[in-house]
């Protein structure tokens, strides 16, 4: 713009936004990768002029043929970064992964930028995917202190055996147990699995390479490594193959308050080679606590829509409520036994709640219903495809002491072995995934759940909590592992997902072991085990009732 | 690492018996105390098998805090042993007031009581005095329970055993538990030393129990009052044993299932597959980790040792038809009984419950992957 025109309160400039690409003249050699990449067009082509003022040759002067100037213009070509609020730069540094002269990579203003006051235009807030943009773990900073050194030879974590599942289902007390089968009464499922549980990632949030791959990695590590490994669908139901597929029996189907795809589910469910592992209901996500799943039109395509019962091309915004439920109070009672009763009582219902004050109350009333087969606690490190960025920044409660809160409440009622809690939420978020899930299981968790864990580790996502890229609402993933575009997801080789699916699994499993065995424990997961734990903040010890250790 | 040593004998012998062993295994233990249970004893006792015998550590205030209380509910002394404990005071054993060895008769309201009741009031009667002792540490109380005396003291064993007269004539029992301590906790507290008893129940182990939390968090929420105490990992044990017996109604041979159950492609060729694998998922939190070998009596007198599941700890049983003696150290058990048939020696392996029983004239061994005795 002009320094005598009016300035729009928008017009942001250069340094106003939060990237700032750096484009190297002197080794771009114009080859049109990077903007072809770019995913949300922050940069293009573009012609610079340039005045070149020379000082006068006195030997030129000499030379009176030669016309004299001083002032000559040239033109060239080169990047140029856009300042639009919708082509701002994300980070996201695809340009210089296709650049094949190493003369682009975008940088981060170290001011504070002024975009963000802008990215509302049209009175409609932003949304965003990814997680809470804070990178402060608490998980990170419990230590496991209980070290085995004084009467204990210590165990081996590569060479003893170990046994490290976990139970998903409702346990009945010995006595209980006993008696049924001793009358024949109905036991509940129990199904025993890995206590890393990969969280619901709805086919349509995620690409169709994407979870072509994770299903790969899944079958991979069940039928050949013989880890009981199992992943959740999210909102979005199952394809239909897979429904009538053995593989079955390695996913959790999730029904959420837009009962996406459910139709074709209990369409198939006479077709069932075998039950799923489980029926998660999704009540709230630690990202978005209050709000229902979203997905948004531009990744609504004809496969996506038809999966889902659903037109093409429109914005899939989930209720933040069951509609059918008054409370959580029926939706216990009513829809754990109905999703129950459709598999004859022989796959494990259990809901997923946003970790919240008021989980108590949910857990409460669980352990008051006999087909509760669990409880899966979603804090507010979680990730999501969609959300407002207020939800995923502002709201929810920290997953630490809710686990704990939950799992000493189990304890005072006894029913500690009775009704699993899982975590979710920021396990793994700077990378210390073993370590954050050990953590949360000596703190009363039964397993963690990951989701952003696997979209970075396996799929090589580049999103962060210091707000890069994180845009997997509008389907224009740069690694096509959030989109629906065939032009960006062929990106992904879904056997390359597998095979880093089976890589973290395997890692992760060395690491536990790496853990536990200190600790003097290999025969059972130690959940509870919460006199190996310690922190270096007073408060803090005090109110996950673990050490205290400076 | 403690030492374990205990003893299952036809003919009532002296506990000096026993800690003459852990003297033996000396190298193994600290001397900083010792636990001893007597059972099936002889001597005067033998004249009164059901009457509950209190047995514990009382100062003067102490002494006349418990006879008011018991007066009260209505139990007479019928007879008492007084240990004399010699007025030089013994280097490391700290001054108590008085060790109590005395058995009572029953209230007279208790004569209608069916025997469950009966053993609950018992166990309800020990809990209060040790509630009540609690406070100015006046009373400590280690049983009450017919037939059954225990006495814990800190310091060197064998000095403790001349110390407190253990030697005496009278003082004989046909079942005996002794532990030597290696002290790892701090301070030490006299309700932390072994045997644990429990209603008729008893185990003492080495070894750290480093699943110690979630085991006793699980039992201290089964809502039975006699689960409490826990200021030694090891008193889990004892309770779990008592549980599977006396709670899940379950046999000896499954001790071992709830402890440390197999792993599940040994459960699903075990003949009672189904049922283990319940009882593994419904006790998963009665697990133990740590490297321990458990030594235990059952009511009957039955004497058992088992191990962990990657079997980490020492341990041995021998004997002759009448005695049997369960050591830590093969060295133990040829200090007491240098006249048995050593080749038959057993060192109890990972899947092993080792088990005497109250007539003494046999080793059976009972392997974990064989068909269980159940009550089904």
């Amino acid at each position: 713009m002009s320094s005598n025109r009016t300035i729009k309160p928008s017009s942001l400039s250069l340094s106003d936004l939060p990237w700032q690409i750096d484009w190297k003249k002197d080794r771009c050699t114009l080859c049109g990768q990077c903007t072809a990449v770019c995913p949300v067009q922050a940069i293009e082509l573009s012609v610079f002029r340039k005045r070149n003022i020379a000082a006068i040759n006195p030997s030129s002067l000499l030379n009176s043929s030669e016309e004299r100037s001083l002032s000559q213009f040239e033109t060239y070509y080169g990047i140029k970064q856009k300042t639009t609020i919708e082509e701002a730069c994300i980070g996201c540094a695809m340009c210089s992964m296709v650049c094949p002269n190493d003369a682009i990579a975008p940088h981060r203003n170290q001011e504070t930028d002024r975009y963000r006051f802008h990215i509302n235009q049209d009175g409609e807030p932003r949304k965003r995917g990814g997680r809470r943009n804070s990178t402060n773990s608490l998980l990170d900073r419990i230590k496991f202190i209980r070290i085995s050194m004084l009467t204990d030879p210590a165990l081996d974590a590569g060479r003893h055996e170990f046994e490290l599942r976990t139970l998903l289902g409702r346990i009945l007390p010995p006595k209980e147990n006993m008696a049924r089968l001793r009358n024949n009464g109905w036991i509940p499922p129990v199904r025993e699995i890995y206590p890393l549980i990969i969280g619901g990632m709805s086919f349509g949030a995620l690409s169709p390479t994407m979870w072509e791959g994770l299903q790969m990695g899944i079958a991979y590590l069940n039928e050949q490594l013989g880890m009981p490994v199992r992943m959740s669908t999210g909102e979005g139901g199952c394809p239909p193959r897979l429904l009538r597929s053995r593989f079955l029996k390695y996913v959790i189907l999730q029904i959420a308050s837009g009962y996406f795809g459910w139709d074709e589910i209990i369409h198939a469910i006479p077709y069932m080679k075998e039950d799923p592992c489980a029926i998660e209901i999704k009540y709230g996500q630690g990202a978005k606590p209050g709000d229902g799943g979203l997905l948004m039109w531009h990744k609504v395509n004809k496969l996506i829509a038809a999966i889902r019962g659903v037109p093409q091309g429109v914005s899939l915004p989930s209720p933040p409520t069951h509609q059918t439920q008054y409370s959580i109070e029926e939706s216990v009672a009513k829809m754990i036994i109905s999703m129950s009763m459709a598999w004859g009582f022989r796959v494990p219902v259990y809901p997923k709640i946003s970790a919240s004050s008021t989980s108590l109350a949910v857990l409460n009333n669980l352990t008051r219903n006999d087909y509760a087969s669990g409880l899966v606690i979603d804090g507010e490190d979680g990730g999501t495809g969609a959300a407002y960025s207020v939800s995923m920044d502002h709201m929810g409660h920290p997953i630490a002491s809710c686990i704990r809160d939950n799992y000493l409440n189990l304890v005072r009622l006894g029913k500690q072995n009775e009704l699993p809690i899982f975590a979710g939420g920021g396990i793994g978020k700077n990378g210390n995934l073993a370590a954050n899930a050990a953590a949360l299981i000596m703190l009363g968790a039964s397993g963690v759940q990951i989701g952003k864990y696997v979209m970075q580790a396996a799929a090589g996502c580049i999103g962060t909590e210091t707000d890069r890229c994180n845009m997997c609402n509008t389907g224009v993933c740069p690694k096509g592992i959030t989109s629906q575009d065939p032009r960006l997801y062929r990106r992904l080789d879904p056997e390359d997902v597998a095979q880093r699916i089976v890589d973290l699994f395997v890692s992760f499993d060395i690491e536990l072991k790496k853990i536990v065995a200190p600790l003097g424990r290999s025969t059972s997961l130690p959940i509870g085990m919460s006199d190996a734990l310690g922190i270096d903040d007073y408060q803090v010890a005090q109110r996950l009732n673990i050490k205290y250790v400076v | 690492m403690c030492r374990l040593f205990a003893l299952t004998s036809k003919e009532p012998v002296s506990p000096m018996e026993a800690i003459k062993a852990l003297d033996v295994m000396k190298e193994g233990h600290d001397g900083s105390g010792v636990g001893i249970l007597l059972r099936d004893l002889g001597g005067p006792f033998e004249e009164m098998k059901d009457a509950p015998i209190l047995s514990g550590i009382f100062t003067e205030e102490g002494i006349r805090k418990l006879d008011f209380f018991m007066m009260e509910q209505g139990f007479m002394t019928k007879y008492k042993m007084s240990i004399k404990v010699p007025k030089i005071k013994m280097e490391g054993i700290p001054k108590r007031g008085l060790y109590l060895l005395r058995a009572y008769e029953y209230p007279e309201s208790w004569d209608s009581l069916d025997q469950k009741e009966l053993t609950t009031r018992l166990m309800m009667t020990r809990l209060k005095i040790r509630e009540m002792g609690e406070e100015k540490e006046d009373m400590i109380v280690f049983s009450f329970w017919p037939d059954t005396i225990i006495i814990k003291e800190l310091g060197d064993p064998l000095e403790i055993g001349r110390y407190l007269g253990l030697d005496r004539k009278d003082l004989k029992a046909r079942t005996i538990m002794v532990q030597g301590r290696q002290n790892t906790n701090y301070a030490i507290n006299l309700y932390a030393c072994h045997p644990f008893f429990i209603k008729g129940y008893s185990t003492m182990t080495n070894g750290e129990n480093t699943a110690f939390i979630p085991i006793r968090d699980f039992l201290s929420s089964r809502g039975f009052p006699g689960y409490t105490g826990y200021q030694s990992d090891s008193e889990v044990f004892t309770h779990i044993l008592h549980y599977t017996m006396s709670g899940l109604g379950l046999g000896l041979d499954s001790y071992k299932h709830v402890m440390t159950p197999l792993q599940d492609k040994d459960l699903e060729s075990h003949p009672d597959a189904v049922f283990l694998k319940h009882l593994k998922k419904s006790c998963r939190q009665l697990i133990i980790d740590g490297p321990n070998c458990v030594i235990g009596t059952l009511p009957d007198n039955t004497m058992f040792m088992a191990q962990d599941r990657k079997k980490l700890r020492p341990g041995v049983v021998g004997g002759r038809a009448g005695m049997f003696a369960f050591s830590s150290e093969i060295c133990g058990l040829d200090a007491v009984i240098p006249d048995r048939d050593k080749s038959k020696d057993i060192q109890p392996m990972h899947l092993d419950t080792v088990i005497v029983g109250p007539d003494r004239q046999e080793i059976k061994i009972c392997r974990q992957t064989e068909p269980l005795n159940l009550p089904l």
